[in-house]
């Protein structure tokens, strides 16, 4: 469990983060989301201590993070930035290798780790093994700046922007690969972003801020049902809060006994990839599928309603 | 690429053109004694035609396959052939001109050999270019053709030659001067490395010392070289007449330490320069990284930033050594050996072949250092992939 | 900023009062002569030496100059573009030349006096400011010369109105290094008996008079540092201007 209790950064008058506090429960996503300017990296760089509070303190499994000394407390931390930050002239195995060899594994548990964190990141250790940064795809390189940041199985890793850099396509692909890594693994996170729509699709819980304050903390169907200010219904865009509702609910939720015609869709695909095929191809209802074989239908009908139950 | 002709490379046209131009010039010098000015003579007057036919066959079909636009590899060994050409020629005049003469008489290569040479060793240059070796094969050719130098003049077949003479009368000074300068030139190399390397190190970590540091640097760079060495003598004999001990350990107004001294205030700026122009090229994302994993800031230095900015670390210590060895001939002046030595008294007694000698060496000095130092920095730029 | 405000009226100030009125030094010097030696030079006068010698490098600049941004614009236009790898080894190689050594080898075929200085100075002059004027002139922003090409200038016009302004900083920088390379190869061009303050320090050091050796040092510094400085404002000025 992480928690934040009260932290504030302030630069002379200004206060970049001002007295925030939140807890963060052990095995899920928390997405810190906010404009530029509204403290949400400062936040995030100072649970690692790369930014040092000006008061307030941070705990992680119950020790403050003041108790120890900022390069021993980072190395316990996972921390992946936008643009991967590799460095260029080791290679992928180096690379993730960096936090271990800073705690003197042993040459033969860190081989197996990189091997075993190359697999889980879908690389072929025998293929990326030796290649050097320069030589990855964007999104490869991206996997592997997060795989160095798992590396040594951190208490809690923060990532600043980690998609930021990754064209739209690379993007929901590397987010949805985050997703199912955190559930294997049952890592902490905390992310930081300026889009919402990455927050709500990440999020077990969503932190919104503004102007230094954390306005909102609430799971993602809150945010978008039950706004707490002006600023965070802005974020979440009026117009397009319904869609990013029946985006968070698999049809599994609302499936109904019933055929109907055309193209079937997967059970944990959202509400509002059903809608998109019903308005698309004109039909009224859509067949569901779980495990290649139809399990029934959700229906227009039922889509709405469960709009209008908000959250 | 644009080509001219029927596939003709253009500057081997430009070689081919000065080739000829150098051959249809005087060849060779001859002059009577040491001092005097000489006569010219030209390719067809200075042996015989058995002797002469060869070589200029050899130049002319080297500088033919200078023409071609590829393979890059057959105009560099075109380039070979030519310069074994021109070789013979001057063996050949050498001998066969002092044959004819008194027992004072000198010759010397002539502006027909030099421009021969000279654009030779650009067409090999340009074919070298094309053929992009790696970085040891590049290494490998610059030991062979210093090796086949070495060779040629320690078989003798040279020394006919004036400037040959020269050294032959002065092999002892020769191998004293040339120790001197490398001496002069790699000691202030270190040494600047030993007080500037830390020094750029500091400056990378304070900005407020490397904006105090950097334009003092570079004023000391702008100033004139003699005047450097000539300022170091007063400074210098203050020191050794004030400090006890300095003169014991030959510190004094004239002779090696104020050449020393000037070389390494000289070489200061290219190293402390680009110390903190290399270790400031590390990309932030991995500085910010690193930062973020829990590396201390040694750990950062050593790790990141110093390996990622070492080919340029390494450039400026090119710029030093290159700087210095040509440098360090100003010591001759006040003093303090070197090749200078000789290029100064030669200068004094208007004896050529003396220049010659203090120069040439310099030059190829000056050049192969140039040379090994790019192998290296472009051996620490390469990912070290192939190196397995 | 400030201390250059301070420091640069002080310096020239200094000069001139060293080229002018030598003889205000004689106190500062004169612990520096030779028992009962001369402390001012006096062959000929300091101002005629520092006219002679500007007057030498700045012609060998201005040469090299106009040589240099010609073969510059030639080797960037599609026809040269052969000549271009080749242009790029000789400077590479010709700058490893120590100017020293391109000068002790001017002798033998130019004689003694200005000529092999002028000769010197101008061949190795060419090299930084060709080498510049070729980067300028290859890293125009493509944007730019996209737009110059779609209001419909020619060539001619592009190179004149839009590449070589935009070349002048980076040409400008190549002049600098090439002038102060020629301010220092001067002073040794006295050793071959051209005209400059080099003779000054060469008469210091043949007669172990350290009080020559420190006028002229400091004149040929000065004249360095501030010819220098005033090249690295005009850059800056231009740079400006051009809103770098």
């Amino acid at each position: 469990m992480i928690e934040i209790d009260s932290i504030t950064k302030a630069y002379g008058a200004i206060k970049a983060v001002d007295a925030v506090s939140m807890t963060v429960e052990t095995g899920t996503i928390t997405v810190i989301v906010g404009t530029s300017g509204s403290g949400k990296t400062t936040l995030l760089r100072m649970i690692n201590r790369l930014e040092e509070p000006t008061s307030g303190e941070v705990r992680i499994n119950g020790d403050s993070t003041l108790s120890v000394k900022p390069h021993i407390l980072r190395r316990r931390i996972g921390y992946a930035i936008q643009g991967h930050g590799l460095f260029p002239h080791y290679t992928v195995a180096r690379n993730i290798a960096a936090v271990p060899r800073l705690l003197n594994w042993p040459k033969d548990k860190i081989r197996a780790r990189v091997d075993e964190l190359l697999e889980l990141f879908s690389m072929d250790p025998a293929q990326f093994r030796n290649r050097y940064p320069a030589e990855l795809s964007g999104g490869q390189q991206q996997r592997v700046g997060v795989a160095r940041a798992l590396a040594s199985r951190p208490d809690l890793l923060l990532m600043d922007e980690p998609f930021g850099a990754l064209d739209p396509i690379i993007r929901t692909r590397a987010q949805e690969d985050l997703r199912h890594i955190q559930r294997r693994l049952g890592s902490t996170i905390m992310l930081v972003t300026h889009d919402m729509e990455e927050a709500i699709r990440l999020g077990d819980r969503v932190a919104v801020m503004d102007g230094g304050k954390l306005v909102q903390y609430a799971p993602p169907a809150e945010i978008i049902a039950k706004p707490a200010t002006g600023f965070v219904a802005d974020m979440v865009g009026d117009v397009e809060r319904p869609l990013r509702l029946l985006s968070l609910v698999p049809l599994s939720e609302v499936v109904e006994d019933g055929a109907a015609e055309g193209e079937p869709l997967p059970a944990d695909a959202s509400l509002r990839d059903a809608l998109s095929a019903c308005l698309w191809t004109g039909r009224n209802a859509v067949p569901v599928m779980r495990d290649g074989a139809t399990v029934g239908r959700v229906t227009l009908t039922a889509i709405r309603e469960r709009a209008e139950m908000r959250a | 690429m644009k080509t001219t002709g029927a596939g003709l490379s253009a500057p081997g046209l430009l070689f081919a053109v000065a080739g000829l131009a150098a051959l249809l010039s005087p060849f060779m010098t001859l002059a009577a004694n040491r001092i005097v000015a000489g006569e010219g003579i030209f390719l067809w007057n200075m042996a015989s035609a058995g002797a002469v036919i060869p070589g200029a066959a050899a130049v002319l079909a080297g500088l033919g396959l200078g023409l071609l636009q590829q393979p890059a590899s057959l105009r560099f060994a075109g380039a070979v052939l030519g310069l074994g050409g021109a070789l013979w020629l001057l063996t050949q005049g050498a001998s066969s001109l002092l044959a004819e003469t008194g027992e004072y008489a000198r010759v010397s290569p002539a502006v027909g050999f030099w421009v021969l040479l000279v654009v030779l060793m650009l067409l090999m240059a340009d074919a070298l270019t094309a053929m992009a070796p790696r970085p040891l094969t590049r290494g490998a050719i610059l030991v062979a053709i210093l090796s086949a130098l070495g060779l040629i003049l320690w078989s003798g077949a040279l020394s006919d030659l004036s400037v040959m003479q020269e050294f032959a009368s002065r092999r002892d000074a020769f191998l004293r001067e040339t120790m001197r300068h490398l001496g002069l030139a790699f000691g202030s190399l270190a040494a600047a490395v030993v007080i500037g390397f830390p020094l750029g190190i500091l400056a990378h970590r304070r900005a407020a010392l490397r904006s105090a540091t950097l334009p003092v640097l570079s004023f000391l760079q702008t100033i004139p070289s003699l005047a450097m060495f000539g300022l170091m003598i007063p400074i210098l004999s203050w020191v050794g007449a004030t400090l006890p001990g300095a003169r014991a350990l030959g510190i004094a107004g004239i002779g090696f330490a104020p050449a020393f001294t000037a070389l390494v205030l000289y070489s200061l700026l290219p190293v402390v320069g680009n110390t903190v122009a290399g270790l400031a090229s590390a990309p932030p994302a991995a500085l910010e990284a690193a930062r973020g994993m829990g590396m201390t800031p040694g750990q950062r230095l050593r790790r990141v930033e110093l390996p990622l900015g070492l080919p340029i670390i390494l450039t400026g210590l090119r710029i030093v050594l290159v700087q210095n060895i040509g440098l360090a001939v100003i010591a001759g002046l006040i003093g303090g050996g070197g090749f200078g030595t000789f290029v100064f008294q030669g200068l004094n007694q208007t004896a050529t072949d003396l220049i010659l000698l203090g120069a040439l060496p310099t030059v190829v000095m000056a050049l192969s250092a140039a040379i090994v130092m790019d192998i290296l920095v472009d051996l620490t730029r390469r990912t070290p992939k192939d190196k397995t | 900023m400030t201390p250059g405000l301070i420091l640069r009226p002080l310096l020239i100030l200094l000069l001139l009062a060293l080229v002018l009125r030598p003889e205000w030094f004689i106190p500062l010097f004169a612990p520096l002569a030779p028992e009962g030696g001369p402390v001012i030079y006096t062959r000929s006068s300091l101002l005629s030496l520092s006219l002679s010698h500007l007057a030498l490098v700045a012609a060998a600049s201005a040469a090299a100059t106009v040589v240099a941004v010609t073969l510059a614009i030639l080797v960037t236009r599609p026809a040269g573009a052969a000549f271009r790898p080749l242009s790029r080894t000789i400077t590479n190689m010709g700058q490893t030349f120590p100017p020293v050594a391109v000068l002790a080898l001017a002798v033998p075929a130019l004689g003694f006096g200005a000529g092999p200085t002028l000769v010197a100075l101008f061949l190795y002059g060419l090299l930084p400011i060709f080498e510049n004027a070729v980067t300028g002139l290859t890293t125009l922003p493509p944007a730019t010369m996209e737009a110059a090409r779609g209001i419909g200038l020619s060539r001619w016009q592009r190179l004149i109105k839009v590449e070589l302004p935009l070349a002048l900083p980076v040409t400008l920088t190549g002049i600098r290094l090439s002038v102060v390379i020629a301010l220092g190869t001067a002073t040794i061009g006295s050793t071959v008996a051209a005209r400059t303050l080099g003779e000054v320090i060469i008469a210091g050091l043949l007669t172990s008079n350290t009080a020559f050796v420190l006028q002229g040092g400091l004149a040929v510094g000065l004249f360095a540092v501030l010819i220098y400085d005033a090249l690295v404002q005009l850059e800056r000025y231009l740079a400006r201007r051009m809103g770098g």
